[in-house]
């Protein structure tokens, strides 16, 4: 039934879907293709198709390690942002105004400022001539320089820092929803404070804080810019893997596989994650 | 000695004072309404019962029991909050149990308790329903069970029928009392609405600023109202200046009415009130005579705005099956004495 | 409503730091006066603010950055508002296909989109062109600039148009009257969160963007990858400073937790 009113939706749909056709559907079919090819060091890209490449990666204990490490970073930091991130928000939403609109500006303005900027704080920080050996030394813990540079526990704090306001961001969100006065309620009832947080405040705010994780975990398996400024190439996740693979080594098929498995990944976690949240909240929140 | 009573409360939020000196005793299984338009405290007093304000000064005794600074989880009284205030992500039954629970009550019993509490308010079959797959009746439902399972000494009705359609909102007034009734708790309801503290109550406390205005019956309080603000937030009135001229006449605009002055000095200025419905619109005879200025039907009666010699009035009249005053019909206007209420000029 | 005790305002002090000192760290090291790394322990010095002035590539890479930003966004919406007000207000075929389409680009990785632009771009000779980083930054924003569009368009209450209409207005005049003025706010929300995602973004710009066409994160990333100096703390600082100023003014047209609902 293509009526007047279908062709005029289409219509208004047209200019973005033939350009994602161009700009994101042929680039994203062309990298598939190319994870396809095997590649050669002297005679580059081969035309036979092959499976090579997959079972490269899949096979490799150095490809293993770095997917696995890029997961436990992503679950450690979707942890910890879960950990300090839901609290914030909670202390955020019941602070008062000017304080709560000050610190929301706090907590959230730095989602505005280049990630580039903020890592570099970090490094600045981990520096064998930063802060962290300076404190360490007043403290008198070490006589060595400390640094966190190219360490894994470097990497988790500046992604932490780089991403928690994602999740506070989220919980806000799901916070702001709750009836204050279910809260009341329960207090009314029986409950003592830290039952209604239990009870009432964190079943609510559940949403959330699953969502908020799934934004988080998703930001981590991707992230590149701090990895590749405080993990360097000691510390390789996938995405600075790919990189080296690509602007490096110039093995464009092997980058493309890490790519394209790390699109897979990614789009199944989130897939995934939704319909299990969906499912379990459906009849509960609209 | 009775059995809920405030003493000199007052509430300020800084400069503003909410409540100011209320003083007020209950008795056991006694309906109790306060009345008011928004801002005239009712809340407040009501959140001070309920233990979620702290009183700036003043006292709240319990059966005897000073419970003023106890916090909310310790005092004990059921509430329906104005939202219903449902826990979204419990089923009704487990909305009911948690107070249960918060006691101690082992989980068969509170389950059963519960299930009762619901079939009370007819809501057997719905028990594991979500709050977002109920109505609006429905969840206003459950939250009285909720409130009631715990066998409160004080159940608190915070605008509970406010957020339902009219029709509903009838049939709950008189559900909720005849409940209220057969289980003899007392109850403290808080309202903007005078026709449901009027039908619901067994005394109502009408606020203004913070202030009690007047505390009586309903019959009482809507005949003998003590002040204009009184005698027209409850009920509909005609309000109209006067003056006295001696101990037995008064005048309203340029008409003299035979009305005792109740002591007031000659030259006095004062208020009269009456309510519309005490009026008797005849086409001939005695009485005052009126312009017919609009005719509005209303099913069970007539609302007629007339003009005389008192100034515009309004009247209503019972539908008695027959065609009523026209717009433009000349008649007559009596009513009979006492009808009229007097109020010394409020400043 | 609850009060907040001791700790949670202690805790709540901590995160506070946490969040901040990162930032401040890189603003204490711009303004030391020394040659080297190093906090400004013996006096400020702006010595490595006028380094910036001598290193030109800092200042271009800025205003790719800035073009880039202001380009981009506005393409992206010019396509988003006529897809949001057909995806909300109409049923046709392929519409919740269309809507995940337009909104994929969320769950793309950004490394990927930056692979798969490097491929293609080089396969149809724009490699390193500004067009081709303009149009892979449209891909990357035009979901926030349709979820904030699609937000407002959805609110919509269709009585005003259809009131406008009774009263004699031309379709385009409904849409110039009415429509647009109604999502201008969401549109607008939508613009500057697709400006600051494209002036920030660093990972798939560092695959397609050449030297001519570096961005300013690029830029800084290259810079930091061969040496962390006072100059790229300078330079970060004076974009901390551009943000921030930035962030007032979209607090107050805005409040910024109703922008980053967006973005979440």
């Amino acid at each position: 039934m293509a009526s007047s009113a279908n062709r005029a939706a289409w219509a208004m749909t047209a200019p973005g879907v033939i350009f994602f056709a161009a700009l994101l559907g042929a680039p994203m079919i062309m990298t598939f293709l190319l994870s396809l090819h095997a590649y050669d060091f002297n005679a580059g890209v081969l035309p036979d198709w092959t499976l090579a490449n997959y079972a490269d990666v899949l096979g490799d204990s150095y490809f293993h390690k770095i997917f696995l490490r890029t997961f436990g970073l992503a679950a450690l930091v979707t942890v910890i942002c879960v950990l300090i991130g839901a609290p914030e928000a909670y202390v955020l939403s019941r602070l008062q105004n000017p304080w709560k609109s000050i610190f929301l500006l706090v907590v959230l303005g730095p989602l505005l400022i280049s990630v580039v900027v903020r890592t570099l704080g970090w490094a600045l920080f981990f520096g064998g001539n930063g802060i962290l050996t300076m404190i360490a030394q007043g403290l008198g813990f070490s006589d060595e320089p400390v640094s966190l540079m190219f360490t894994f526990a470097g990497m988790t704090i500046a992604l932490v820092h780089v991403l928690v306001p994602f999740m506070v961001i989220s919980v806000w969100a799901s916070l702001q929803k709750i009836d204050p006065q279910s809260e009341d309620a329960a207090w009314t009832l029986g409950a003592s404070k830290l039952t209604v947080l239990r009870r009432i405040t964190l079943p609510q705010a559940m949403p959330g804080i699953l969502s908020g994780s799934i934004i988080v975990f998703a930001l981590t398996v991707s992230a590149f810019a701090t990895p590749a400024i405080i993990g360097g190439r000691r510390m390789k996740v996938v995405a600075t893997a790919a990189y080296d693979e690509y602007l490096s080594t110039l093995n464009w098929p092997l980058g493309a596989t890490i790519a394209v498995l790390l699109l897979v990944a990614n789009v199944v976690i989130i897939v995934t994650y939704n319909k299990l949240v969906e499912r379990r909240f459906a009849k509960v929140f609209e | 000695m009775s059995f809920l009573s405030l003493k000199n409360l007052n509430k300020q939020f800084g400069e503003f004072t909410a409540v100011r000196d209320m003083t007020l005793s209950i008795e056991k299984g006694e309906f109790v309404s306060l009345l008011g338009p928004s801002g005239c405290g009712k809340t407040t007093t009501l959140q001070m019962i309920a233990g979620l304000l702290e009183p700036t000064s003043g006292q709240i005794l319990l059966d005897g029991r000073d419970i003023s600074h106890t916090p909310p989880n310790k005092r004990g009284l059921g509430i329906v909050f104005q939202s219903y205030a449902l826990f979204p992500h419990m089923s009704a039954l487990d909305n009911v149990a948690f107070g249960l629970e918060m006691r101690g009550v082992g989980k068969a019993e509170r389950q059963d308790r519960a299930r009762k509490a619901l079939e009370q308010v007819k809501l057997g079959q719905f028990m594991h329903r979500f709050p977002k797959e109920m109505s609006g009746g429905q969840r206003q439902r459950v939250a009285l069970a909720r409130a009631l399972v715990i066998e409160p000494p004080v159940l608190l009705l915070d605008e509970p029928l406010s957020n339902l359609d009219a029709k509903l909102r009838e049939d709950m007034r008189l559900e909720l009392r005849l409940l209220q009734q057969e289980i003899g708790v007392t109850t403290i309801l808080v309202t903007h609405d005078q026709e449901e503290a009027l039908s619901m109550s067994d005394r109502i406390v009408v606020m203004k600023d913070g202030e009690m205005e007047q505390i009586a019956a309903p019959l009482d309080l809507y005949e003998r109202p003590v002040s204009p603000f009184v005698s027209d937030f409850v009920g509909k009135t005609n309000l109209f200046d006067a003056q006295i001229i001696d101990a037995d006449h008064v005048k309203v605009a340029d008409h003299v009415l035979l009305l005792p002055a109740h002591g007031m000095p000659a030259g006095a200025s004062m208020q009269l009130s009456i309510r519309p419905e005490k009026f008797a619109l005849s086409p001939e005879g005695d009485g005052d005579e009126v312009q017919v200025e609009a005719a509005i039907f209303h099913g069970a009666n007539w609302l007629y705005r007339v003009r005389g010699a008192m100034g515009e009035l309004f009247v209503t009249q019972p539908n008695t099956g027959a065609p009523g005053f026209a717009r433009g019909q000349t008649a007559r206007l009596n009513w009979p004495d006492g009808a009229l209420s007097m109020f010394a000029e409020a400043s | 409503m609850q009060r907040l005790g001791p700790i949670a305002l202690i805790f709540h002090a901590l995160f506070v730091a946490f969040i901040m000192a990162p930032l401040l760290m890189v603003i204490a090291v711009s303004f030391t006066d020394k040659g080297y790394l190093s906090l400004p322990t013996d006096g400020l010095s702006l010595r490595w603010f006028y380094a910036i002035l001598d290193n030109p590539d800092f200042i271009s890479a800025f205003w790719v950055s800035v073009w880039l930003g202001l380009i981009s966004a506005s393409i992206a919406v010019a396509m988003a508002v006529p897809a949001a007000l057909a995806i909300a207000r109409r049923k046709f075929p392929g519409r919740d296909a269309i809507s995940a389409f337009l909104l994929s680009p969320l769950m793309i990785p950004h490394l990927v989109l930056g692979v798969a632009f490097l491929q293609f771009y080089s396969k149809v000779g724009m490699g390193g062109s500004f067009a081709g980083l303009t149009a892979a930054h449209v891909v990357l924003v035009m979901p926030y600039a349709l979820r904030l569009a699609l937000a407002s368009a959805t609110g919509l209450p269709q009585d005003a148009e259809q009131a406008a209409m009774t009263l004699g207005a031309s379709k385009f005049t409904v849409f110039r009257r009415i429509t647009l003025p109604l999502i201008l706010p969401g549109v607008a929300g939508g613009w500057i969160l697709s400006f600051i995602t494209s002036f920030d973004e660093l990972t798939m710009s560092v695959f397609v963007a050449s030297p001519a066409t570096q961005t300013l994160p690029v830029r800084m990333y290259h810079h930091i990858a061969q040496t962390i100096d006072p100059l790229i703390a300078s330079v970060s600082t004076v974009l901390i400073v551009l943000t921030f100023l930035l962030m007032l003014v979209l607090d107050r047209l805005y409040g910024l937790d109703k922008i980053f609902v967006g973005k979440g």
